[in-house]
């Protein structure tokens, strides 16, 4: 899938949060959404999933625009949250079923979908458990295995190992770019963290609301000269 | 999207909402005991004093006891609903309505199938304890039980929409409960659900006006005319009128960046 954001801006009442801001997302690739605090990271995702509504520009999904076809567009996108989004009182697979009709799949559906995700997450069986019960690496995995339910062609994840270990960051992290070589995965994982990035990834770098880079991460350290992304990092935004 | 995908998508929600209500069982005990209190405490200490005349639609002089029991059966609803209004900004600032939202399908439909997953609780509810006012004599005709079906369904429609409205405004959880109090309780103790409106008029004309004006006051005259078998068109006319447009402008202002459901601030 290939999705074309075109000249998105947005404000909250005189503040400008996004400035003019377009890229273009290629299919089966990660992308690294790199951005300190405050950047316009969750702004730019409250857009792509439709809890904002656009103010200025278009986003395209495979040429389906999410302005006129909503609908449409919304059923191939998968959101995992910075926050928990997560039922804790209820288990891991009602979860998934109540996600999943969400979406229109019969229970039948999601439970085939939803145990051959927690299969491919290793939680098949806690699938009963509720997820109060869950640590945060196996709630964020449940989280990512609850946005594959209705097979979209882009997973969207907005910051999601805040809050986890260096262990389960790095394991959730590869755990995702595995599902994008293997499902051809569109993915866009929004941080703040440099670690999370490796230089051959899609890098876009979002600065107080402004586009600063959109290339491989290698490009962009040889294009600012420097040694590696921290610095390239450091150097656009003079965060560290 | 096909009406199968609706269809799923409408059970989902019901079982979501049953789910979440067998886990905090302890919710429907205390649901019941309001209500219960009024009924056997208060009802008692007011039997004394305050005599009820024959009025619509009873054929004879009763208790006070079985005058109020309507009036109780909105109380629950209008608590539920309220209750449900808040779980809903819960739900927005712990992220879970942002599930919901992201379904691809229209969102007047998921707003709506939310407020009949939440009345169908608060009914069940409200069957309970018709039950439970047997012990203390207040026996409608049988048929009344079925009878009142639609005008609970039509107050606790009504009464989740404007919770919604409510919660659509609502910027965080702490402002809640000051606004719970402007409206539970105006909206209660200023109906026909604790005293007849003839009452209210001897008492003093312009609080019978505003009970008149109150449409709590129209839901619970529908309720207690369906439950003894009669039909009240105005009161349902009313309460049809008002759940209508209380549910366009709450599914139409359900905005999300005024609601800030993406957080308290922007980033």
């Amino acid at each position: 899938m290939t999705i074309t954001a075109s000249n998105l801006s947005f404000r909250y009442g005189d503040k400008p949060v996004l400035k003019e801001v377009s890229f273009t997302l290629t299919s089966g690739r990660f992308h690294a959404l790199l951005g300190p605090n405050g950047a316009g990271k969750s702004t730019l995702f409250g857009l792509l999933t439709r809890l904002l509504a656009l103010q200025q520009g278009d986003i395209l999904l495979d040429g389906q625009s999410l302005r006129k076809q909503p609908a449409e567009a919304m059923r191939k996108i998968g959101v995992v949250f910075q926050q928990n989004a997560l039922d804790l009182d209820l288990t891991v697979r009602q979860n998934l079923q109540y996600h999943a009709a969400l979406h229109g799949l019969s229970r039948k559906q999601a439970r085939a979908r939803g145990d051959r995700e927690l299969e491919r997450f290793g939680l098949l069986e806690r699938a009963n458990e509720a997820v109060r019960q869950l640590n945060g690496g196996h709630r964020r995995r449940v989280e990512i295995a609850r946005a594959l339910l209705h097979a979209p062609s882009l997973l969207l994840l907005d910051e999601p190992t805040v809050g986890l270990d260096v262990a389960s960051r790095k394991a959730l992290n590869e755990h995702v770019r595995a599902l994008c070589e293997h499902d051809n995965l569109t993915v866009l994982w929004a941080t703040h963290l440099i670690e999370e990035v490796r230089e051959d990834d899609r890098v876009l770098i979002l600065h107080q609301g402004q586009l600063l880079a959109d290339d491989a991460g290698r490009a962009i350290c040889e294009a600012e000269g420097t040694d590696d992304l921290a610095g390239t990092f450091h150097s656009l935004t003079g965060a560290g | 999207m096909k009406a199968a995908h609706y269809w799923h998508c409408f059970v989902g929600i019901q079982t979501r909402e049953w789910l979440r209500f067998w886990q905090q069982r302890t919710r429907f005990a205390s649901a019941l005991v309001r209500p219960l209190l009024w009924l056997v405490v208060f009802a008692a200490g007011f039997r004394a004093v305050l005599g009820i005349s024959i009025i619509p639609p009873y054929q004879t002089y009763i208790t006070y006891e079985t005058y109020i029991v309507p009036g109780l059966c909105g109380m629950i609803i209008l608590f539920n609903s309220m209750q449900g209004a808040l779980s809903m900004v819960y739900d927005r600032e712990l992220g879970s309505m942002r599930v919901l939202l992201m379904s691809p399908l229209p969102r007047p439909f998921l707003l709506v199938t939310k407020l009949l997953a939440m009345g169908a609780v608060s009914v069940a509810q409200v069957y309970v304890f018709l039950f439970i006012a047997l012990l203390v004599n207040v026996e409608p005709p049988r048929w009344g039980y079925l009878a009142v079906l639609p005008a609970l369904v039509l107050t606790s429609l009504m009464l989740g929409a404007l919770g919604l409205l409510i919660a659509t405004w609502i910027k965080q959880l702490e402002n809640f409960a000051g606004v719970m109090n402007f409206v539970i309780f105006p909206m209660f103790f200023m109906s026909s659900a604790l005293y007849p409106l003839w009452r209210m008029n001897e008492a003093s004309p312009w609080l019978y006006w505003i009970c008149q004006f109150n449409p709590f006051t129209h839901a619970v005259e529908a309720i207690r005319f369906s439950l003894y078998l009669q039909w009240n068109p105005t009161a349902f006319g009313i309460t049809t009128g008002v759940t209508v447009i209380l549910a366009l402008f709450a599914t139409a202002g359900f905005r999300p960046q005024r609601t800030r459901i993406l957080g308290g601030k922007p980033a």
